[in-house]
């Protein structure tokens, strides 16, 4: 966006989550830096999922911050395109994959703008970029999983921003759906975006990824690919469990201490 | 509504004396519907189906209107029948809508209740013109009223209700297994579909009987809100059915009793408008989930967090002195601490009226010997969890003074042994300060 | 004009402006709010009778409205801060707010032109006696005016709103990420309902006014894939519903309001089992895939 100085798409400063029914996540102290492919991987219930929402504003800190390019994330926040976990949307709901995309482009038109004939050439690319043009005008209930995942990914390319957030855009996809989103990582990559992505097939992650976070409840490892996805640093992400922590946290949530002023 | 022949007394005392026939049948009406709808509301309340009362309830006023049609009479018997029966069938349509079509639960929900209201208004108003003598009172079914309810339909009620009590008291294991996790019941081999279809159809039935004293419309309140208020005192279902028993009776009687009063008072409103009181009252006041319990609790957290701030403040000034009774002015205190004057004062306090601090002289503070005991165990925990964040998450140590400060006020003795342990007995914390050991020399069994 | 032409013509006024915002309602599975805002906007309609002594319609909106937007914040607050599930928590304000509302009527029977049938079902069938006169000069009826004032007001409402709408019940999570506030947008909603709801309670009664609310928008809901084509065929099924309805009246000598919620229950049936998409039928006679949403499977999946 501002290209003399550049302050880093994304900045998490002692980000502490507590949610209420979960264990919480604490104290992640990170930068994302731009221009990565970033795979955010670590157990079940590790918060990886939380850490995105939190980015996003989607779920309340219990302290810390985040900034985006520098700024305060209330405002920086329609710089990240987000692709949220494909469950969370109801597929009945009567629209067309088109409009899905087209949705992408609501943050950029005004109050009462509708969409410019702009915006829908911008949709179709995107949904183009996807390969999912010839599905443009069919209903979103009527598309396999894989090819709902395409038009979120598509939705969010529409966004054309540089930084992007996805939720496990590979879970439950089909073997050509995950070719697909590979190539476009490459792609967002090569133009100098940054994208983190929660990843849970550790198998691919040196194939697809160069930096990795490895995360359970707080950051285990943060780094490129090669020196920081080790057995070593897999084994404190995945071995040892952490019971102390998870038992003090709940004993927060309790309390009601959870949120700290 | 109800003649008051009681001339000596006046009317509010009148009522208690119980000798009118007339009250004594609609309170004992009343006071059953409570019981029975209370008790069926809370499996429908904790099977997250609340609302499916209010759509069965309008549903049943085409029945209604159909028995007495078929029959030409207001026999309660004939007309629980219809009622239940057209209940049924808006229960098996939302079924229907929601297993063969993508509408969903709240929607057909809705559907059922307008459209079958509808059907009843359309029955009703036909009815009406089409000049049936005997149809005079059909449209008490909408709102209820009570002190038209004769003999039969009180023992009908009692008999039904009765009834319904008992199979819930046969069931209660199943019913309670099904409530909570029907595939769990499934898996276990019960026979789940069987038994959520005697829970619907005891739920039909409650709303059956309850048609002539509260309405149609009104229904769904007795069926929801006792079992919403009942869930504030308790976390246990068999208590929670009896007390939601209890408030629908209360209602019931209180309704009574205003209607009684009240020449124009409608029973069935006011006793909707008596269990939204209850409600009210349990949400606000019960013990533990009210809301005042709540902010109390909270409260009592906030000034023992004051209170351990204060005494670990006033512990680490005098390590620092190397003397622990080194006293510390209040200005000393506030630097460290951000709270008000005010706060810091009634902290300081409690703490005296409970032995921990004195007063050494005018405005400066030292912790007595129990005082320093507990000051110690506080700082001993936290310098416990900032070395557990430094050495197993690895987070700097610059970064963990805030967690900590959290953690000291709710570890458990327990937890702190663990965490003991879990560090391997350490003598310093990471930014290398000594770890006061724990009373007894510092041996803690684990 | 015939006075079977006003009734009719009142009828599709309320159902359009029903529908319109009933399918926002229906896609944001809040289908019982409507329910519970057109029995709770009683005490408001009796308030603002006793206040301002009249049936002008501008008080009886205002009343109306804020017990509306009053249910909208009761339901919120009992689920956040009495911790209490979503659909006990509209179950008591409602019927509370209703049970208020009919005391009030009953005690103040005198004042209050109203009473406690014509709440339930309307009185579609007086409303063209009921004519808005100015100085000398007939306006025609006053329902017509005030459900035809809503009407354009919900239109102008959904034409300008119609994206943050749409993306607020899609997806919220990325309504809020773009910048659009959730909240505003599901109060501004219930705004419109309860104002949608008093305009149409007089004619055909609170309860009638849920099925006009949801049953069409359910019904176009079976049939088409688009949601600007589900508002307009909502929109169409809600009229031709209370068309019907005056017909089935007449038929039986019936209340008119009551004859319109059974065709509007007749139309979905019929979409339920004959709809080419999503019906019962077609969807048992095809043998053609559509899909689910069940993330494991990435293949083709027949829908049940």
């Amino acid at each position: 966006m501002s290209p003399a100085e550049k302050p880093a798409p994304i900045e998490v400063h002692d980000l502490t989550v507590a949610y209420r029914h979960r264990p919480v996540l604490w104290d992640i102290d990170v930068t994302l830096p731009e221009g990565n492919l970033i795979a955010i991987c670590g157990p079940n219930g590790a918060g990886k999922s939380t850490l995105i929402k939190a980015i996003m504003g989607l779920v309340p800190l219990a302290s810390g911050k985040v900034e985006i390019f520098g700024k305060p994330a209330k405002q920086g926040r329609s710089l990240i395109a987000y692709v949220p976990q494909r469950e969370s949307v109801d597929w009945d709901f009567p629209t067309t994959a088109l409009d899905v995309v087209l949705m992408g482009r609501y943050g950029h038109l005004p109050l009462f703008g509708r969409p410019r004939k702009r915006d829908r050439e911008i949709a179709r690319q995107s949904l183009e970029k996807v390969g999912m043009l010839e599905f443009a005008n069919r209903q979103i209930s009527q598309l396999s999983g894989g090819q709902q995942q395409r038009v979120f990914l598509a939705r969010a390319l529409a966004q054309q921003t540089r930084v992007y957030l996805m939720d496990e855009p590979f879970a439950g996809v089909d073997a050509s759906t995950e070719k697909a989103i590979v190539v476009l990582l490459r792609e967002l990559r090569e133009q100098g975006c940054t994208v983190a992505v929660v990843h849970h097939d550790l198998q691919s992650v040196p194939e697809y990824f160069d930096t990795v976070m490895l995360l359970n409840l707080r950051m285990v490892a943060f780094g490129p690919v090669e020196s920081t996805f080790t057995t070593e640093n897999l084994n404190k992400t995945y071995g040892g469990r952490l019971n102390l922590l998870t038992e003090v946290g709940e004993k927060l949530r309790k309390s009601e201490w959870s949120a700290r002023q | 509504m109800i003649e008051s022949y009681q001339q000596e007394l006046p009317p509010w005392l009148a009522f208690f004396t119980f000798s009118d026939i007339n009250v004594r049948l609609i309170l004992a009406g009343c006071m059953l519907l409570g019981v029975s709808a209370g008790v069926l509301g809370c499996f429908a309340f904790l099977r997250k189906r609340a609302l499916l009362g209010d759509a069965l309830a309008h549903a049943a006023l085409p029945g209604v209107c159909m028995a007495f049609l078929l029959s030409g009479t207001k026999n309660p018997v004939v007309i629980l029948l219809g009622a239940t029966v057209s209940c049924w069938i808006g229960a098996i349509s939302i079924d229907l809508i929601t297993k063969y079509t993508r509408v969903k639960e709240e929607s057909a929900l809705g559907m059922v209740l307008s459209v079958f209201f509808g059907a009843g208004i359309l029955l009703l108003t036909y009815i009406q013109r089409t000049g049936n003598a005997a149809q005079a009172g059909l449209d008490k079914f909408l709102f209820g009223q009570a002190s038209s309810m004769l003999d039969r339909d009180v023992w009908t009620l009692a008999i039904v209700g009765t009834l319904m009590i008992l199979v819930v008291v046969l069931a209660y294991k199943e019913f309670k297994i099904v409530s909570f996790h029907a595939d769990y019941a499934t898996a276990l081999g019960l026979p789940t579909r069987a038994i959520e279809l005697t829970l619907s159809t005891l739920l039909v039935l409650a709303v059956a009987i309850g048609l002539q004293a509260v309405g149609v419309v009104l229904m769904a309140a007795m069926l929801v809100t006792p079992a919403a208020a009942a869930r504030y005192w308790t976390d246990r279902l068999g208590k929670m059915l009896a007390i939601a028993g209890f408030f629908g009776a209360l209602s019931g009687a209180i309704g009574t009793y205003i209607s009684y009063l009240g020449p124009r008072m409608p029973t069935g409103p006011w006793m909707v408008v008596a269990v939204t009181s209850v409600f009210f009252g349990s949400l606000v006041f019960a013990p533990k989930r009210g809301i005042l319990a709540r902010l109390t609790l909270l409260r009592r957290i906030r000034r023992q967090t004051a209170e351990e701030n204060v005494l670990r403040t006033l512990y680490v000034s005098g390590e620092k002195e190397h003397r622990m009774d080194a006293p510390c002015s209040t200005a000393e205190l506030m630097q460290f601490r951000s709270m008000t004057a005010w706060t810091l004062d009634r902290t300081l306090e409690r703490l005296m009226a409970r032995g921990l601090v004195r007063e050494t002289s005018q405005g400066f503070f030292a912790l007595t010997a129990e005082g320093v005991e507990r000051g110690a165990r506080l700082t001993r925990i936290h310098r416990l969890w900032e070395l557990y964040l430094t050495r197993k998450l690895e987070i700097a140590p610059d970064h963990v003074h805030d967690d900590a400060e959290e953690i000291e006020h709710i570890i458990t003795p327990e937890l702190e042994a663990r965490l003991l342990a879990t560090l391997d007995y350490p003598e310093e914390d990471p930014h290398a300060r000594r770890i006061p050991p724990a009373a007894g020399g510092g041996v803690i069994a684990t | 004009m015939n006075h079977g032409l006003w009734i009719m013509l009142v009828g599709s006024l309320a159902a359009a402006a029903c529908a319109m915002v009933g399918c926002f309602l229906v896609l944001r599975k809040q289908a019982m709010m409507g329910d519970a805002i057109s029995h709770s906007v009683l005490p408001g309609i009796v308030l603002a009778f006793l206040i301002s002594g009249s049936r002008s319609p501008l008080p009886m909106l205002i009343g109306a409205g804020s017990l509306g937007l009053l249910t909208a914040f009761l339901t919120g607050a009992l689920e956040r801060h009495g911790r209490l599930q979503p659909d006990a928590s509209i179950g008591v304000t409602f019927t509370w707010l209703f049970a208020v509302g009919v005391i009030m009527v009953s005690a103040f029977a005198g004042q209050v032109d109203l009473d406690t049938d014509c709440v339930l079902y309307g009185e579609i069938a007086a409303s063209p006696w009921d004519i808005w006169l100015i100085g000398d000069t007939s306006l025609g009826p006053r329902a017509v005016w005030i459900l035809g004032a809503i009407t354009v007001l919900n239109l102008a409402f959904i034409g300008l709103g119609y994206k943050q709408l749409k993306l607020t019940s899609f997806d919220p999570g990325l309504a809020a990420a773009v910048g659009i506030n959730v909240q505003l947008w599901h109060y501004l909603l219930m705004g419109f309902v309860s104002l949608t709801t008093v305009g149409a309670f007089e004619s055909v009664g609170a309860i009638l006014v849920v099925a006009m609310l949801i049953v069409p928008p359910n019904t176009a809901y079976l049939l088409t894939d688009r949601l600007s084509r589900m508002i307009m065929l909502s929109v169409v099924f809600g009229v031709l519903s209370a068309i019907g309805g005056y017909w089935l009246a007449a038929q039986l000598d019936g209340s008119i309001a009551g004859a319109i919620a059974v065709v509007s229950g007749a139309f979905f049936v019929a979409a339920m089992l004959f709809s080419p998409t999503h019906g019962v039928i077609a969807g048992y006679i095809s043998s053609r895939n559509t899909y689910t949403t069940f993330p494991e499977e990435p293949e083709a999946q027949p829908r049940a």
